[in-house]
């Protein structure tokens, strides 16, 4: 039986090296927080400069996207929320369920979803690129950690633009909630502002926030080691870039579903 | 200290998965000079030199540079090491997204406390050396390949290091260019006292810088012996790799219709 040893075989490889990435992606994050740690005692501190200058990519860059993404769900939110509510002629409780769902689900996983597609390709690319250009040679051979020159200011500038662009995704799609329900209920603006104010919680929003930063070192993480493992030329580089896409957003999604479920138990 | 040959190497082996590519390599090469290593295509030469470089672990065998064993080394002593060491990929390996100028100013930016001023005159002196001056502010996307060999050279030697690798410097180039670049290492070894290990397809070159030239083939080493040594050497193989003759080993009968029929490994 040939096929099946085969097949037990191919499983078995399998499994091993989906651990290995794993030990891989593990020990990754930690050297990234390790060089932020002690970069300077070593004298091999993080660049400011390379931080911001990922920011600005990772971050900046996506603000119009995000906005105009968060404006569009909130509306969505707000057109199906009415529907819904109708039946019970509860209309006017559509703030609760959009303040709710924007700042909890959908603004986290839509600029989740949007930045692992975004720099989670790109980050992928270019380390990609590098590795087989024997960029990453080059720099080891300097002696400039890799980890510390490319991956650490990536990673950190992750944590921090992506909660950034969820606070800014939590206001834009109750804007989009705010400005359909002026149309369709003739709910004014302060009358939906002061309403969504009183249902908000610090939890809620913190909720959103926490999933940002997990996702952020989700992106972070599987775009890096997807591009530090890159061997096989153009081709190579482009089934990394298409792999860490999909892993991302993948894992992405299973994260938040496991949140979701303890956060709200 | 002095006397401690620069690069010392005993019994290196080295794999890729299971297959054997480097077969104990012994070698030394003194203070000073310029070794070319030489070999047919997939004899183990590119393999050799990221084992130099400690970029490949290798399986068993010792690597001294220095005076000290660099599979032994902690990181930290890597890292010092690293800063005497200057290394030009073949590809150049240049960052594609700085310029010439921010490339050779890379090591000194993170290496040294100088002040921005003092950087730009080092990397600018380096620039001169290989013939580059003007050239700082373009990318690498705008280089000839010759350019690129050269821009990566003043990369590896900016921060003076006792230490040069120099992967295929004249390959694609022109022949003046290589001539050049020949030029240029002998400069380096005798104005700055580097020890220069340069792998090499072409005889010319390597005749003319080499003060020694080793002899790689399926991962052992031939012979390592001056250039008169190596031209007069009665080795068939070192013969026919001088003479750009084909292979025409003995083939070996049933080893021959054993890899024709074999079997490919399960992917
Ligand atoms: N990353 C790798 N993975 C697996 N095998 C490799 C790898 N790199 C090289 N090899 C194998 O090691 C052997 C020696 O390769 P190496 O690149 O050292 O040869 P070389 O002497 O530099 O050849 P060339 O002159 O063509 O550059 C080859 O048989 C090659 O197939
Ligand atoms: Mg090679």
């Amino acid at each position: 039986m040939p096929s099946i040893t085969h097949n037990i075989e191919s499983l078995g490889r399998k499994t091993v090296s989906s651990i290995e990435e794993c030990g891989y992606v593990t020990a990754l994050f930690f050297e990234s927080i390790y060089w932020l740690v002690m970069g300077k005692r070593r004298n091999q501190a993080i660049r400011f400069s390379a931080v911001v200058n990922e920011a600005k990519k990772i971050g900046v860059d996506a603000v119009a996207i995000s906005a105009v993404l968060c404006f569009a769900i909130g509306i969505m939110l707000a057109i199906q929320g009415i529907e819904t509510l109708k039946t019970f002629g509860a209309q006017s409780q559509v703030i609760l369920g959009i303040a709710l769902s924007v700042t909890r689900e959908f603004s986290p996983l839509i600029i989740g979803i949007l930045v692992a597609g975004r720099s989670g390709s790109s980050i992928a690319a270019r380390i990609g690129t590098m590795n087989e250009s024997q960029e990453i040679d080059a720099l080891q051979v300097m002696g400039i950690n890799p980890v510390r020159y490319l991956a650490s200011p990536i990673l950190i500038a992750m944590l921090i633009m992506l909660p950034l662009l969820v606070i800014l995704g939590d206001f834009m799609g109750l804007l989009g909630g705010a400005v359909y329900s002026y149309i369709d209920l003739n709910i004014s603006f302060s009358a939906y502002a002061e309403r969504s104010f009183e249902i908000l919680t610090i939890d809620d929003i913190s909720q959103g926030l926490i999933k940002s930063v997990v996702f952020a070192a989700i992106i972070a993480l599987v775009s890096l080691s997807n591009g530090f493992q890159v061997s096989g030329g153009a081709e190579g580089v482009g089934k990394a870039t298409t792999r860490s896409v999909v892993m991302s957003i993948s894992l992405i999604v299973l994260a938040d579903m496991i949140f979701t479920y303890f956060l709200n138990r | 200290m002095e006397k401690m040959p620069a690069i010392q190497v005993e019994n290196l082996v080295s794999h890729y998965g299971e297959r054997e590519i480097l077969k104990n390599i012994s070698l030394e090469v003194p203070r000073g000079e310029i070794l070319v290593i030489m070999g047919g295509s997939g004899s183990g030469k590119s393999t050799f030199l990221r084992s130099l470089l400690g970029l490949k672990k290798a399986t068993s065998g010792k690597v001294q540079l220095l005076g000290k064993d660099i599979l032994q080394m902690n990181e930290s002593e890597m890292h010092t090491m690293r800063k005497n060491m200057g290394v030009a990929f073949q590809g150049g390996a240049l960052f594609n997204s700085l310029t010439v100028g921010e490339n050779v100013r890379l090591p000194l930016r993170e290496h040294t406390k100088l002040d921005e001023s003092t950087i730009n005159i080092m990397s600018r002196m380096k620039l001169e050396v290989v013939n580059l001056a003007g050239f700082e502010d373009l990318k690498p996307a705008e280089l000839s390949g010759g350019m690129i060999k050269r821009a990566a050279l003043a990369r590896a030697i900016v921060m003076d290091p006792k230490l040069l690798f120099f992967d295929e410097p004249s390959a694609g180039l022109d022949p003046v260019a290589a001539v050049e670049l020949d030029e240029l290492i002998l400069t380096l070894r005798d104005a700055m006292r580097m020890t220069i290990v340069v792998v090499t397809h072409e005889l010319e070159s390597a005749y003319k810088i080499a003060d020694r030239i080793t002899v790689l083939d399926q991962g052992r080493i031939l012979m390592t012996g001056s250039v008169d040594e190596v031209k007069n050497s009665s080795n068939k193989r070192i013969q026919s790799l001088l003479h750009r003759q084909a292979r025409n080993e003995d083939i070996d009968a049933d080893e021959y219709l054993k890899r024709l029929t074999r079997k490919s490994p399960i992917h």
